[in-house]
């Protein structure tokens, strides 16, 4: 260390360290916060060690493969006691303090403000001083450039719903099929049955899932059942005993997937809205937050005995939404 | 630095002025190699000195930073193996009870790096619990800043930064819980659409645009939700916390009043050593817990949910927790949509799910100018407030949270109508009522609490135990009983953070000398 210089330094106030006192071991300040140092550095130590084997225990499981429960005990126990045992480090073993700094007001003085003020103000009309026509350029590239750079930003993320909400892929004539294809011939359903029916060729759409209940059915003895009337002008939409129902929620469009066939009604279970069904009920709401009857279905029975729709839904299904009238 | 209280040996060595401490040769090198191009000689020792006072409440915030780091290191581990993309996949993975099923790539690689990866399932669990405690610490710190008035002049911006990332944060979580695109999320996100669909004049545009068509779109939503989950706003919620920990190292910490402590100065422990040894092994722990959660506790067990199917829906099922006080508030809506001059504004979904988290929100970014507005103050405050001692302010902030409370309750009106095996319209009413009785009666309960706590006397201060004694004659005494351990300790006045220690094992140099490398 031969170009090690000796510098004498005097005390001096305006130097960094200048009037910053130099601390020894006997300060109350520098004493441990713990009572008994000693047996805290020993629980200190305890905690670490606890932790490296932790560590090197998850690394054993990990190797042998081990089950997820002892993967987080190892490692979750490496790290508890680990850091227990650093804290305990910094709050029993360190000098306790308490140590102070003092508070230094933020703020300026007026005119350290003033100042900048007029250096934003001053220069700012300095850029503009009789340059409104330039000014004005500067704004209209702004809005320009923001107009168009709107167009791949956003309009570049999706259709216009143009018309869309309002149809179905239901169809006059279009036969109801299950979720795997299979047309619903008008005995397979059960009284109180209940199905989840596409439009043959859309299985799985969301808007198009319908909810086909069959709450009357033949009398004993009988192959024929009346058709179910749930509303004026409604009918013909129930032949045979069969209702169908928009299976979007009218409140949130969740699937309306309770059919409580005591009660002859639909459940859904996100919010719990419940839709009245059967004769002289068109799926009216009579509790929860939907605000409108499930929209229903007209269905008919083809000539070789399977279910159809007449037309598509007379409404948009789902949820509200602005331009629904 | 007090004189009042300095032992003899500190005036000592202070007026003594020993030699500062001798840097080893590289240590010196690289400091002055740093200080001459970034200047960091002045400003890393004033670092080095910054107080944080000691408070258990002040450990909130702290919970919810190591929560984010833990958040964005599974994270990343998680992008690793996760497939962002509803591309229809038959499923032949690690789980054989889904194999030959029809699910998207993101379901499957969710389920297969739960399964497939080694510590997979506590990493991806061990994120989810960490975004839960990430959302529960903000709040409570949030709660802690409210009640104790911390966020009064100067601290009124990184208040209102603090909003953001609580909203950043319940944002990101829902994306990140929707992900997977199994069944339950999957309905969460059909609730989202018809969310954004309820907005008057604009909505079918946004939830076009943002799905890339009607429900359920074109499979664009969950590569887009990935990008805004994993890096957009990440991004923003880390520089967010960095200008939150910056404003709060330039504005100094608050502190409670007690010995020493005033308006302009800060008591407690310098962030080196004290605090950075503290914090890391808090950190530590926070990590060690969420692991331990992460492997012990079942969370989101995605594969007993089946992948979404538009048709398909669960019953009984609630989101994260901070999702709840909105489930809730759609639940106990009532069915008000408006239909009129052919369009439709459903308000059942549009004021429950839009204006009210709005109006939340603009309530939180408002509320230091509102108290301001209400009491006429002013001034600035490093001194917290006990919450006894604002009465009006504590009893506001107890009623917001017993309604916020009730929100989440009514969130589990089905399964609390099945447990109690009531009736699902008693559960609903009730809610209805309760949500409007109980945050007022809480309230009114703890502005009359906060009142008589302040004429009491010795309220917070530390109790003496006495010993009650019994007389011959049936009478009875008490006497203080006998001092514990550290019953007599006196905190000493605060000092400042000493620059230079005289450790034991070090030889006395002369006054005024310090040895320097100099290079030449």
């Amino acid at each position: 260390m031969s170009d090690d210089v000796q510098r004498n330094e005097q005390p001096d106030a305006a130097h960094p360290t200048g009037g910053v006192p130099v601390a020894t071991m006997t300060d109350p300040h520098m004493q441990p916060y713990a009572r008994h140092p000693a047996r805290a550095e020993a629980v200190t130590g305890l905690l670490l060690l606890v932790g490296v084997l932790g560590f090197a225990a998850y690394g054993a499981v990990y190797f042998v493969n081990g089950s997820t429960q002892w993967q987080a005990v190892s490692l979750g126990i490496g790290f508890i006691a680990f850091g227990i045992g650093l804290t305990a480090w910094g709050k029993y073993l360190l000098p306790q303090g308490p140590f102070v700094e003092e508070r230094h007001p933020l703020a300026a003085s007026q005119a350290e403000r003033d100042a900048l003020g007029a250096a934003i103000v001053d220069r700012g009309r300095l850029v503009f001083r009789r340059r409104g026509f330039l000014g004005g350029l500067l704004g209209l590239g702004g809005a320009v450039m923001g107009v168009v750079l709107a167009f791949p930003a956003i309009r570049s993320l999706g259709p216009l719903p143009k018309k869309t909400f309002d149809h179905t892929h239901w169809r006059r004539g279009v036969r109801l099929v299950d979720i795997d294809g299979n047309p619903v011939h008008y005995t397979d359903l059960e009284t109180g049955g209940v199905l989840t029916v596409f439009p043959e060729g859309h299985v799985g759409d969301a808007m198009d899932q319908t909810l086909l209940i069959r709450p009357g059915g033949p009398l004993p003895g009988q192959t024929q059942a009346a058709p179910i009337v749930t509303a004026p002008g409604r009918e013909t939409w129930g032949p045979q005993g069969y209702l169908a129902f928009s299976k979007v929620c009218t409140h949130a469009g969740c699937p309306v997937g309770l059919y409580q066939k005591a009660t002859s009604q639909l459940l859904c279970p996100c919010h719990q809205s419940l839709f009245d069904v059967g004769a002289g009920k068109p799926a009216v709401p009579v509790f929860g937050p939907a605000p409108r009857p499930l929209p229903q279905l007209p269905l008919m029975v083809d000539a070789d005995g399977f279910l159809a729709a007449q037309s598509d839904y007379h409404e948009p299904v789902g949820p509200g939404f602005w331009e629904r009238s | 630095m007090s004189a009042a209280t300095a032992t003899p040996a500190t005036r000592e060595g202070a007026t003594q002025r020993r030699s500062p401490t001798r840097l080893s040769t590289g240590l010196d090198g690289t400091l002055r190699w740093l200080d001459e191009r970034l200047g960091l000689a002045k400003g890393g020792r004033t670092f080095l000195d910054k107080i944080f006072p000691d408070h258990w409440s002040f450990l909130l915030g702290e919970i919810a930073l190591y929560s984010f780091i833990v958040l964005v290191a599974t994270g990343v581990f998680l992008t690793l193996y996760f497939d962002p993309s509803s591309k229809e996949v038959v499923y032949h993975g690690a789980y054989a009870p889904l194999r030959g099923i029809r699910m998207s790539a993101a379901y499957a690689s969710t389920v297969d790096l739960s399964f497939a990866v080694r510590s997979g399932l506590v990493i991806r669990q061990m994120h989810h619990w960490a975004a839960d405690v990430f959302l529960g610490a903000i709040a409570v710190h949030m709660c802690r800043i409210f009640f104790t008035g911390a966020f009064r002049r100067p601290r009124e911006l990184n208040w209102m930064v603090g909003v953001t990332l609580l909203t950043l944060g319940i944002v990101n979580g829902f994306l990140g819980y929707s992900l997977p695109d199994d069944l339950i999320s999957g309905t969460g996100i059909r609730i989202a659409y018809s969310i954004i669909l309820s907005i008057p004049l604009v909505g079918s545009y946004l939830a076009t645009l943002t799905f890339g068509g009607q429900f359920p779109g074109n499979g664009s939503i969950i590569p887009r939700m990935f990008i805004a989950h994993v890096l957009i706003i990440p991004a923003i919620i880390a520089a967010l916390i960095g200008a939150h920990l910056g404003l709060l190292v330039r504005q100094k910490h608050t502190q409670f009043a007690g010995k020493g402590r005033t308006e302009h100065n800060v008591v407690g422990i310098p962030a080196y050593p004290n605090f950075a040894l503290k914090t890391q092994g808090f950190m530590f722990v926070i990590t060690g817990v969420l692991w331990a959660m992460g492997g012990l506790a079942q969370i989101n067990p995605i594969w007993q949910f089946g992948p979404y199917e538009a048709y398909k829906i669960s019953y009984a099922v609630q989101p994260d927790w901070y999702m709840g006080w909105l489930d809730g508030a759609l639940r106990i809506m009532p069915s008000w949509e408006f239909v009129g001059f052919g369009h439709t504004i459903p308000f059942e979904i549009f004021l429950p799910a839009v204006l009210f988290p709005g109006l939340t929100f603009t309530l939180f970014y408002a509320w230091p100018f509102i108290e301001r507005r209400i009491t006429g103050d002013r001034a600035e405050h490093n001194l917290l407030d006990r919450p006894r001692d604002r009465p009006r302010r504590t009893a506001i902030g107890a009623g917001a949270l017993a309604f916020y409370f009730m929100l989440f309750c009514a969130s589990s009106t089905d399964v609390l109508a099945n447990f109690f095996d009531v009736s699902l319209n008693l559960v609903l009413w009730s809610f209805r009522v309760l949500v409007v009785v109980v945050p007022v009666v809480v309230a009114l309960l703890t502005y009359r609490i906060c009142k008589d706590m302040a004429g009491l006397s010795g309220v917070g201060k530390r109790k003496r135990p006495v010993v009650v004694r019994r007389s011959a004659t049936g009478a009875y005494m008490t006497e203080p009983a006998a001092p514990r351990p550290g019953d007599g300790h006196e905190e000493p006045e605060p000092e400042p953070v000493p620059t230079f220690v005289q450790l034991d094992e070090e030889e006395p140099e002369p006054p005024g000398v310090r040895r320097v490398a100099r290079r030449v």
